[in-house]
């Protein structure tokens, strides 16, 4: 199926994507988060913070995706 | 450890699994019925999977033994390096929703199945196509090897003849796969994922019950394995980085993603697919609390058996058995979409190349002729090879993978790129990543690189694609760009 979209609106929010430098930021330096304490139930930081930006990682993209819109979401 | 005799109840418990699945996997030729001898119908299931099929099959392809099995390894050896999988697993994520709804576009409008079908038809360059086809088909080898490895891994657990139930795995495999394609992966991949959800979730409910709560757990390992030392951390970024990129320049990934609807459908699997992630920093917990149950690295299969035996050492014999099934099914889904992959670059990009006269049903028949060969030579080299060979020719893997990354993913955004500076990246990237792999000894995917006084160990794939990209961008510059050409009409629209 060849789309028949409109012609690209070129202005539909382009910065969305730049939101995906959250979740990167939040992992790329690990002296961040490279600590036993605190603790979740037992659990060492290190763990259960990455396990966060997983999640948090999830969050963004859906997040990206909404506020580029569906039907524009691949335009240049 | 030495492994005992067959345990008779996991024996029957697998055996009763893998009936299951052949019994699914050979359903899936009659399911959305369609002409098999259709290259898009056997090696794509027909292009037409809604999100809840695609997130099983995705699910099937980018969580392997590498994550059952491989990854909890780490951490039980060597402790907190192995999380770099969540990281990792973040950037995969993020690079899918950005480049891999673009590739899907092309590959719709245009008819690819392969990555190299993409490159040969954008660079207009058969060398090109041809260093991306041999990379994949290198690549992808030693990573059905891997596979093999986790099944084989599992059987001995169990006690089992290892040759002869890998033999019969396989023989299993190959049949549902000739005949079914790739709908036969996407229906076990049901069946695995309802079986390694009920085990994780199990597994990290009561194996903390049964070690006394999480506190104590954790407080019996050895605090260094807590955290990073640091001389890894660069190590943990690159690995993270690398891998991320890496992924989906898989050809199997992208067989997942290509048998898709539409690319929407991916982009929004790129939101729910972390709920699988979250699942493999569960498991790497099990790595984890596999030290304080008291497990022991296997003499034969190191520390690769920590979950295998952690689930065998905890629960009773039937449960861990669906454990192990889990494990061993979870291994046969990507093997088989690995080996689909494999076969189709074969066919497409090389039987296609030699002989222009093919028929597409002819192209369908070498593909799933080639499934079988590739299939059974995995299982031949993890038999007659060293383990550690399995291991790292795999981690070499990821190295090369890497370096087709100009190729298909800047080849995607940038269009004017030149095929030559490509491929002088491809080539320099290449060579260096395995003369750093050669003098790391062949056994690591890391080595150490210094500045000054500073050491640290990197992720051999990142110094190599750096080399890549500076030549192929100042090849670029001395070429010049290609000059804009017309785009192909139909994707004016869309890309």
């Amino acid at each position: 199926m060849g789309r028949v979209d409109a012609p690209p609106r070129r202005q539909r929010r382009r910065w969305a994507p730049w939101l995906f430098l959250l979740p990167v930021a939040a992992v790329i330096y690990p002296p961040l988060y490279n600590r036993v304490n605190p603790s979740l139930a037992g659990i060492p930081f290190f763990v259960w913070y990455q396990l966060c930006a997983v999640v948090f990682g999830g969050l963004v993209t859906g997040v990206v995706y909404v506020l580029r819109g569906t039907e524009r979401a691949l335009a240049e | 450890m030495i492994l005992a005799a067959i345990e008779t109840t996991q024996a029957i418990v697998i055996a009763v699994s893998f009936a299951v699945i052949t019994v699914v996997g050979l359903y899936a030729g009659r399911w959305k019925k369609a002409d098999l001898r259709d290259l898009d119908e056997w090696a794509l299931g027909g292009r037409q999977f809604g999100g809840v099929l695609t997130w099983f099959l995705q699910g099937g392809s980018v969580y392997t033994t590498y994550s059952f099995v491989a990854v909890p390894a780490l951490v039980f050896g060597a402790g907190a390096i192995g999380f770099f999988a969540l990281p990792y697993l973040i950037i995969t994520y993020l690079v899918a929703f950005l480049v891999v709804p673009r590739l899907w576009q092309h590959a719709h409008d245009r008819g690819y199945v392969t990555p190299a079908d993409f490159v040969r038809d954008r660079f207009q360059s058969r060398a090109l196509a041809a260093a991306v086809t041999v990379t994949g088909i290198v690549a992808t080898m030693p990573y059905i090897a891997l596979q093999v490895y986790g099944i084989e891994i599992c059987m001995a657990e169990i006690g089992l003849p290892v040759q002869a139930s890998l033999w019969t795995a396989f023989a299993l495999l190959a049949v549902i796969t000739y005949l079914a394609g790739l709908r036969s992966a996407t229906l076990i991949a049901v069946v695995k994922d309802v079986l390694i959800w009920v085990t994780v979730i199990v597994s990290v409910i009561y194996i903390p019950i049964h070690l006394g709560g999480y506190a104590h757990a954790f407080s019996q390992i050895p605090p260094s394995k807590l955290v990073l030392p640091g001389h890894l951390q660069a190590d943990y970024v690159t690995l993270a980085i690398g891998s991320g990129l890496a992924l989906f320049l898989y050809p199997h990934t992208l067989t997942g993603a290509l048998a898709s609807r539409d690319r929407y459908v991916v982009q929004r699997n790129s939101i729910f697919l972390p709920v699988y992630t979250v699942m493999l920093g569960l498991l790497a917990i099990l790595g984890y609390l596999a030290i304080p149950a008291g497990v022991h690295p296997d003499p034969h299969y190191g520390n690769n058996i920590a979950v295998p035996a952690l689930l065998d050492k905890v629960f009773p014999p039937w449960f861990a058995g669906v454990g192990l099934a889990s494990i061993a099914i979870g291994a046969l889904v990507p093997a088989a979409m690995m080996a689909i992959a494999a076969a189709n670059l074969f066919a497409r990009n090389v039987w296609r190349e030699l002989r222009p006269q093919t028929t597409p049903h002819e192209q369908t028949r070498v593909s799933k002729l080639a499934s079988l060969v590739v299939k059974f030579g995995a299982v031949g080299f993890v038999l007659a090879a060293p383990t550690t060979y399995v291991v790292n020719f795999q981690l070499a893997a990821g190295v090369w993978i890497l370096q087709t990354l100009p190729a298909v993913f800047l080849g995607v955004v940038w269009r004017r790129l030149p095929a030559r500076a490509v491929l002088a990246g491809w080539a320099v990237g290449t060579a260096y990543g395995t003369y750093l792999l050669v003098r790391a000894g062949f056994d690591s995917s890391s080595t150490s690189f210094g500045i000054g006084s500073h050491h640290a160990e990197l992720f051999i794939g990142i110094p190599a694609l750096a080399a890549n990209l500076l030549v192929a961008g100042a090849a670029t510059l001395l070429l010049g760009s290609r000059g804009k050409e017309p785009e192909p009409v139909q994707s004016l629209a869309t890309s």
